[in-house]
């Protein structure tokens, strides 16, 4: 029945309006197909037949299902240290920068907490004016945390942008009313934090746990300066030696030529793969992840 | 002017009575005060320990004497990057790189974003809209790398399709005139959706009363988005002008580096990647802090000018 509405809703209007809504339609699907056709591409490329991925056989959905690239995936050792060492940096990040974020967003919403405007000058102007790469770099090295997982967390353990946004939200979506309530019964601001505006922020703690997460899932540059010892690289480190420097480690000594030629085909469609893997938790949480991640855009957008 | 704030009396009083209240400040919020001393220590330490470090751009700096007790050298490392072979091919690199990103990655978002409030049907646009983020997620190694597979000489699908359809395999990737387009449009493909949201979120406020006069007085669509919509969206508009304005010089060096190799180097190397460079993996402190100390500067600048051009000319700005 929509449709059909809709469609006389398209024929009622003037010449203009349907050359626009053909326009535009036209547009969004293609719009859509070039959102799209790379990530399927990359997904298909990486259950076909190597050789087929190589001689341009594949365009859209996979040829000669081959499962090869994810099984030597499996082996590849470096990929599983990356994927655990990503998952602590993510987690331990994660919380870190929960707390710092909801210990810094709490006192500025207070009305009776003074230093709230300076403090947010404070750290509002490394917003727009820093040290920099290398006297960062050279702070990082003094405090002794070289290769160790606080640099990894620490350097960048909140960030201003979202303690306003939650600041924000605290100031506006509870009820000055719950505040005075507490305040005659007695509670102090440590027990009116924990027991009436945490349990009341759920949804923007959510978000915060997913931009930070999201961060430090995808980070590669931290690890890329302070890390030293590969056995505590993160999975981006490995996909950059994959991806960006061809490094695709697979024995090939000691082969013929035949083979060799095999290998190099399955090192691209292991590119494909690695692809795939270090995406898939954000994938899974993805229809969750997005919706969050606009809410935090438009609470952001209140005051930006 | 009238009454004078400050007589010396009155300012030496003052001091100790500061101290006095912030003191009862301080007792009376202690728990407040307990819970933001973390995040404090950690803007002193992480953010303005690295500010106080920004003098050794005027300083030989030697790791073992530290920020402080380094020798100071003057304007030495600013005048040999300013008279450096390479100075004005960074500072070209720079500008280019990012006026062309700037001049696609902005209107487009605002494009997209008024189109998609017109589109028939509300759950096609919510598949649109929820599409259009995807690539948002995807991390910059990984982004890189898909644009190092696709456009790889030969093998890479776009070379397949090049050559299917008759044409000659392209090495993009080393080619200096394709550097540009690459690093701009796949920025584009990865944040057009999400940065739509904000001007999404800023059309969903508008009052649909003006949109149905609109229609009464016989507007079309097109009338109706440029009478109607981007009115009313300006000032978010201007807001993230201001800010794209003041990133010119800042190109994201995460993604340089990624897509840099010896050969698109005269065009993909800017500002930001050399202070990486000479700093991190030649360990010239000073001099690089110095490189990037201009760069910090010219943001600053930009941004501030910026905010003052578009605060006289439209009376929005961002402060």
């Amino acid at each position: 029945m929509k449709y059909k509405e809709s469609i006389k809703h398209f024929f009622r209007q003037s010449k203009s309006d349907m050359l626009f809504d053909i326009f535009n339609v036209t547009l969004m699907v293609l719009l859509l197909i070039i959102f799209l056709w790379p990530l399927i591409f990359v997904l298909s490329a990486s259950v076909s037949d190597p050789a087929a991925v190589i001689t341009g056989k594949v365009l859209l959905l996979p040829v000669e299902i081959n499962l090869d690239g994810y099984k030597a995936i499996l082996e590849y050792d470096e990929i599983w240290i990356g994927y655990k060492n990503t998952i602590v940096y993510t987690v331990v990040g994660t919380i870190v920068n929960l707390i710092m974020t909801i210990c810094a967003a709490y006192p500025l919403s207070r009305k009776e907490f003074a230093a709230g405007n300076f403090l947010t000058a404070m750290f509002m102007f490394t917003m727009f004016f820093s040290g920099g790469l290398i006297p960062t770099y050279l702070v990082v090295v003094k405090l002794g945390l070289i290769d160790t997982i606080w640099a990894m967390i620490l350097p960048g353990a909140v960030s201003v942008f979202y303690v306003i946004i939650m600041r924000t939200y605290f100031q506006t979506s509870i009820p000055q009313s719950l505040y005075e309530a507490a305040e005659l019964d007695g509670a102090n601001p440590a027990q009116i934090l924990m027991k009436i505006v945490l349990p009341l922020s759920t949804p923007i703690i959510a978000v915060m746990a997913l931009y930070y997460g999201v961060a430090h899932w995808n980070s590669f540059f931290d690890a890329m300066i302070y890390m030293v010892s590969p056995e505590k690289y993160p999975i981006q480190m490995f996909l950059r030696d994959i991806l960006i420097e061809n490094k695709v480690d697979l024995n090939m000594i000691g082969l013929d030529p035949a083979q060799a030629e095999a290998k190099r085909q399955l090192a691209e469609t292991i590119k494909y793969g690695v692809i795939v893997v270090a995406s898939v938790p954000i994938l899974c949480f993805y229809p969750f992840v997005q919706k969050y991640f606009v809410k935090g855009v438009m609470i952001g957008a209140v005051k930006g | 002017m009238k009454f004078p704030k400050k007589s010396p009396a009155n300012s030496l009083r003052k001091k100790p009575r500061f101290i006095h209240l912030l003191g009862k400040e301080i007792r009376k919020n202690y728990i407040l005060y307990i819970m933001i001393a973390p995040v404090v220590a950690y803007y002193i330490i992480f953010h303005y320990w690295p500010l106080y470090g920004l003098q050794i751009a005027f300083k030989d700096f030697i790791p073992k004497q530290g920020f402080w007790r380094s020798p100071w050298v003057g304007f030495k490392h600013f005048e040999r990057f300013f008279s450096g072979y390479n100075f004005w091919t960074l500072i070209g690199n720079t500008l280019k790189l990012s006026i062309y990103g700037l001049l696609a990655s902005f209107p487009i978002p605002i494009f997209f974003a008024l189109l998609l409030n017109y589109l028939p049907g509300k759950k096609f646009g919510k598949l649109v809209q929820m599409v259009s983020y995807a690539p948002n997620f995807i991390s910059m190694v990984v982004l890189c790398g898909m644009v190092k597979i696709f456009f790889f000489p030969e093998t890479g699908v776009i070379n397949q399709i090049i050559m299917a359809l008759g044409g000659e395999s392209v090495d993009f990737l080393s080619r200096p005139k394709f550097y540009r387009s690459l690093f701009v449009w796949s920025g584009v493909w990865q944040t057009m959706g999400f940065s739509a949201v904000m001007y999404i979120s800023a059309l969903s406020g508008v009052d649909y009363e003006m949109h149905e006069a609109a229609i009464i007085d016989g507007a079309s669509k097109w009338q109706r988005i440029r009478y109607v919509d981007l009115p009313s969206i300006k000032p978010t508009i201007i807001i993230m002008l201001i800010f794209a304005l003041g990133g010119i010089m800042g190109v994201d060096y995460q993604k340089s580096l990624l897509l840099q190799n010896s050969l698109n180097m005269p065009v993909s190397d800017v500002l930001s990647t050399y202070v990486y460079r000479v700093g991190l993996l030649d360990s010239d402190y000073g001099y690089s802090t110095a490189v990037g100390l201009f760069n910090s500067v010219c943001n600053v600048i930009l941004l501030l000018t910026s905010n003052a051009i578009v605060k006289k000319k439209t009376s929005t700005g961002l402060w």
